[in-house]
């Protein structure tokens, strides 16, 4: 009995590590390193789930991309930086190729895979969150923090603050309030907010709330001496709802908070009640189910039952279709790549870093794919691993999120430099050469 | 049979004393070091070096500097993960500032520094005791990611507070690949292991131990108790210190302050209490326990599930190896209240007496 038990763990042990031997050609390996454990486990199941839809979307109406089928492996990272480099670890010589792409969905987890990714050359996708800096393709070359980075969505946020109070101008001696959760996420905004309060004259008041967020009497007592314009909400888990409520109590409109897209979920307001009507949140990706491309995913991947969500509910939702963005993104460099390096091969870490460098969704191609309005267009280069996407903002009417701007193109005059100099610094601290981009091919 | 210390004598006060006074113990560690330091680094890949055998040294070495300080002078602490972030933090100011700093000298000089925290922090345990003093110590937890975050210095006036750890080199050798990696982090645990070994079995150890057991009764035997504790403290946060910045140098790379939450704390209390409170092979077997099984659980569920070609929702099978790793440390805790190390002693024992019992 005990060496059947000790035969069945080595077994599994062996099964483990090195089950990816048993390679086959014509499939395409997509790590799925997320977390459907703990509190934060809303976001990771859904933005998870919604990838997974994608890919399964391709494998069942298209038969893969030109023939090559995209395969998946969960892996649970519980939002741990540990487990999710474990993860890593686990997954990078998985399927033909190893793993094409790797989205770490956790700020943490993707510091602890910038040097490991880049020498094992499998690209790191860190979509509206991560490393606000990589976004300088030459000192970074396998991160790529895509469609639109904090620094950027910031820009874009006062930009929509301005047409709120009618015109740049009026920003002068407004005041604004930023509730940040007091973490390397939440500090992100505050030099750009500085930068941006010098330039267009109004007062900014950085007012952190500890880890995870669910006591702020303090913080809005403060708020409501400061008697500011507009709050900034840049929150995340608990720390939403927990502002909202706090607001209602303190009597400050809703209408005049404006949250991060971390803040901007249905999980986010939803338990907070009718103290969140009103509330605003920036976006780079919209909820519904009316996309054709959505109507897809409903009739060829849950209509055959093969869909990753337990709860239908949540098909359409903000990290549901944040998921789809994702795997739209995934897949559109697959395809650059095969296009670049052999149509119907898997392609490996490194072709996938030439194709995502050289990614470039539009209107066209966006309409093409059935996702028009889901996700604004996106241009990656090498300089510019970010995709400079505009950001849109939304509204809850207490049911759900409704759009209620344009896309707001993002200021790079003032993120650009930025981005450069802190990029410069981490290049300097790690003894790197940037890339010459105008050498690139 | 074999496990017998028959016919060995010892005829010097040296003999008597060394820390495996059985030959078969030494000839079992000598072998273990062997295979640790040259089989393991021929046999093992990448994915045993940077996702398992790196982190789980590094884990030990924090759980035992924690076992110094809980363990051997019964001091409670909740700021381990803080004494780690100053080890890492300051190890990283020190290369960054300091040009040609030798590596192991930073690690050596971010122990300090976390030294030098932990006897201020270590000041309320003259006063308070127990509960109390690991409120105390929480404080600590709070105080020091707060002022890493406040203070841009820390990390170099990076803009979200993250520090990224440089290139590690010793005499012009440079430490590149996961398995010298993890070369670099066995010497350095196995060096500060024997020490602790055998601080433990000193005057210093053993008046940490009659502190712990009762700390009147020691005072009234000429044991100065402030200077056992602070030396405690001291010690303690010395070894969390040098984990941390082997954490942050050969372990992520590139770390933020709060990858050493509190979180991390109760984890390696965890590690102690169920691999041995005042136990050097405890704070081993613990840090095991508690970085491996999981990892193997999600294995073994990845292996069942495929195998059986079920279709099991993933969320139930991630919540349900949290319950089985939940239910296991209250299995293990029940069988053994004094960790691993015990059910190991114990079954030393009856190994000595085996096959014939009686």
């Amino acid at each position: 009995m005990k060496h059947g038990t000790l035969a069945l763990v080595a077994g599994i042990a062996v099964a483990g590590f090195s089950g990816s031997a048993l390679a086959q050609a014509k499939e395409q390996f997509i790590p799925a390193n997320f977390y459907w454990v703990g509190p934060y486990a809303p976001g990771g199941s859904g933005f998870g789930g919604g990838m997974i839809d994608y890919f399964a979307l391709l494998n069942e109406r298209d038969g893969g991309i030109n023939g090559v089928k995209l395969t998946w492996e969960k892996c649970e990272t519980e939002y741990n930086n540990a487990r999710g480099v474990e993860c890593y670890e686990r997954s990078k010589k998985k399927g033909p190729t190893g793993a094409t792409v790797i989205h770490p969905l956790s700020t943490g987890i993707t510091y602890s895979l910038i040097e490991k990714a880049t020498a094992d050359k499998i690209p790191v996708i860190s979509m509206g969150y991560g490393r606000t800096d990589a976004s300088d393709g030459r000192v970074f070359p396998y991160i790529f923090p895509l469609i639109t980075n904090y620094w950027s969505q910031n820009t874009a946020k006062i930009k929509f603050i301005g047409q709120k109070e009618g015109g740049m101008d009026k920003l002068k001696g407004k005041k604004i309030a930023n509730l940040y959760h007091d973490s390397a996420y939440g500090k992100e905004t505050i030099a750009v907010l500085d930068l941006q309060a010098k330039k267009y004259g109004f007062e900014v008041t950085h007012i952190a709330v500890p880890h995870p967020g669910n006591e702020q009497q303090a913080q809005w007592l403060q708020i409501r001496q400061l008697k500011p314009d507009w709050v900034i909400l840049r929150g995340w888990g608990v720390m939403n709802p927990t502002a909202l409520k706090a607001a209602q109590r303190a009597g400050y409109p809703r209408e005049k908070m404006i949250g991060v897209w971390w803040s901007g979920a249905e999980e986010d307001v939803i338990p907070a009640g009718d103290s969140a009507k009103g509330f605003i949140s920036a976006a780079f990706n919209l909820p519904g189910t009316s996309f054709p491309v959505m109507k897809d995913v409903q009739k060829h991947v849950y209509g055959k039952n093969k869909g990753d969500l337990d709860d239908k509910s949540r098909i359409g939702s903000i990290y549901h279709t944040r998921g789809i963005v994702a795997g739209i993104i995934t897949t559109e460099g697959i395809r650059k790549a095969q296009e670049r390096f052999g149509k119907g091969q898997p392609v490996t870490g490194e072709q996938m870093r030439w194709a995502l460098e050289n990614l470039n969704i539009d209107e066209k191609r966006l309409k093409e794919l059935g996702a028009v309005g889901l996700m604004a267009p996106l241009k990656v280069s090498c300089m510019d691993h970010e995709g400079g996407a505009p950001v849109k903002f939304q509204q809850w009417d207490g049911k759900q999120w409704k759009p209620i701007s344009d896309w707001i193109p993002t200021d790079q005059s003032i993120v650009r430099p930025m981005i450069e100099a802190s990029a410069a610094q981490y290049a300097k601290e790690k003894n790197i050469t940037p890339r010459d981009c105008s050498k690139e091919k | 049979m074999l496990y017998r210390e028959a016919g060995q004598f010892k005829s010097t006060y040296a003999e008597d004393q060394q820390i495996f006074p059985i030959r078969q113990d030494r000839i079992a560690m000598a072998a273990l070091l062997g295979f640790a330091f040259v089989v393991v680094p021929l046999i093992a890949n990448q994915y045993w070096f940077a996702a398992i055998l790196t982190p789980l040294l590094i884990f030990a070495l924090a759980a035992l500097g924690l076992n110094i300080l809980t363990g051997y002078a019964g001091q409670l602490s909740l700021g381990t993960a803080a004494f780690m972030a100053v080890g890492a933090f300051m190890a990283y100011n020190f290369e960054l500032r300091v040009p040609g700093m030798p590596i192991l000298v930073s690690f050596a000089l971010g122990g300090l520094c976390a030294a030098a925290v932990g006897i201020v922090f270590g000041l309320p345990s003259l006063r308070i005791k127990g509960f109390y003093l690991a409120v105390a110590t929480l404080a600590c937890q709070f105080f020091v990611l707060w002022a890493l975050q406040r203070f841009g210095w820390f990390s170099n006036h990076s803009t979200s507070g993250v520090i990224t750890a440089g290139r590690i080199e010793i005499l012009g050798y440079t430490f590149q690949s996961a398995a010298s990696k993890y070369l670099l982090t066995l010497g350095v645990v196995c060096v500060m292991a024997l020490l602790a070994k055998n601080l433990m079995r000193s005057e210093t150890g053993r008046a940490f131990m009659a502190v712990r057991d009762m700390d009147v009764a020691a005072s009234v035997i000429g044991i100065p108790i402030m200077k056992t504790k602070l030396l405690a403290f001291a010690i303690s946060s010395f070894y969390c210190g040098v984990a941390g910045a082997l954490y942050a140098f050969c372990y992520l790379g590139t770390v933020e302050p709060e990858a050493f939450n509190l979180d991390l704390s109760f984890r390696i209390l965890f590690m102690i209490i169920i691999g041995g409170v005042g136990s050097i092979l405890g704070s081993f077997l613990g840090a095991a326990f508690i970085t491996l099984l999981p990892i193997f659980l999600s294995l073994l569920f990845g292996a069942v599930s495929h195998g059986l070609q079920m279709d099991i929702s993933h969320a139930v099978v991630s919540n349900v190896e949290l319950i089985i790793f939940g239910g296991l440390i209250v299995f293990f805790l029940i069988v053994e209240p004094h960790g691993l190390a015990r059910l190991w002693q114990i079954a030393k024992e009856k190994l000595r007496l085996w096959p014939f019992p009686h």
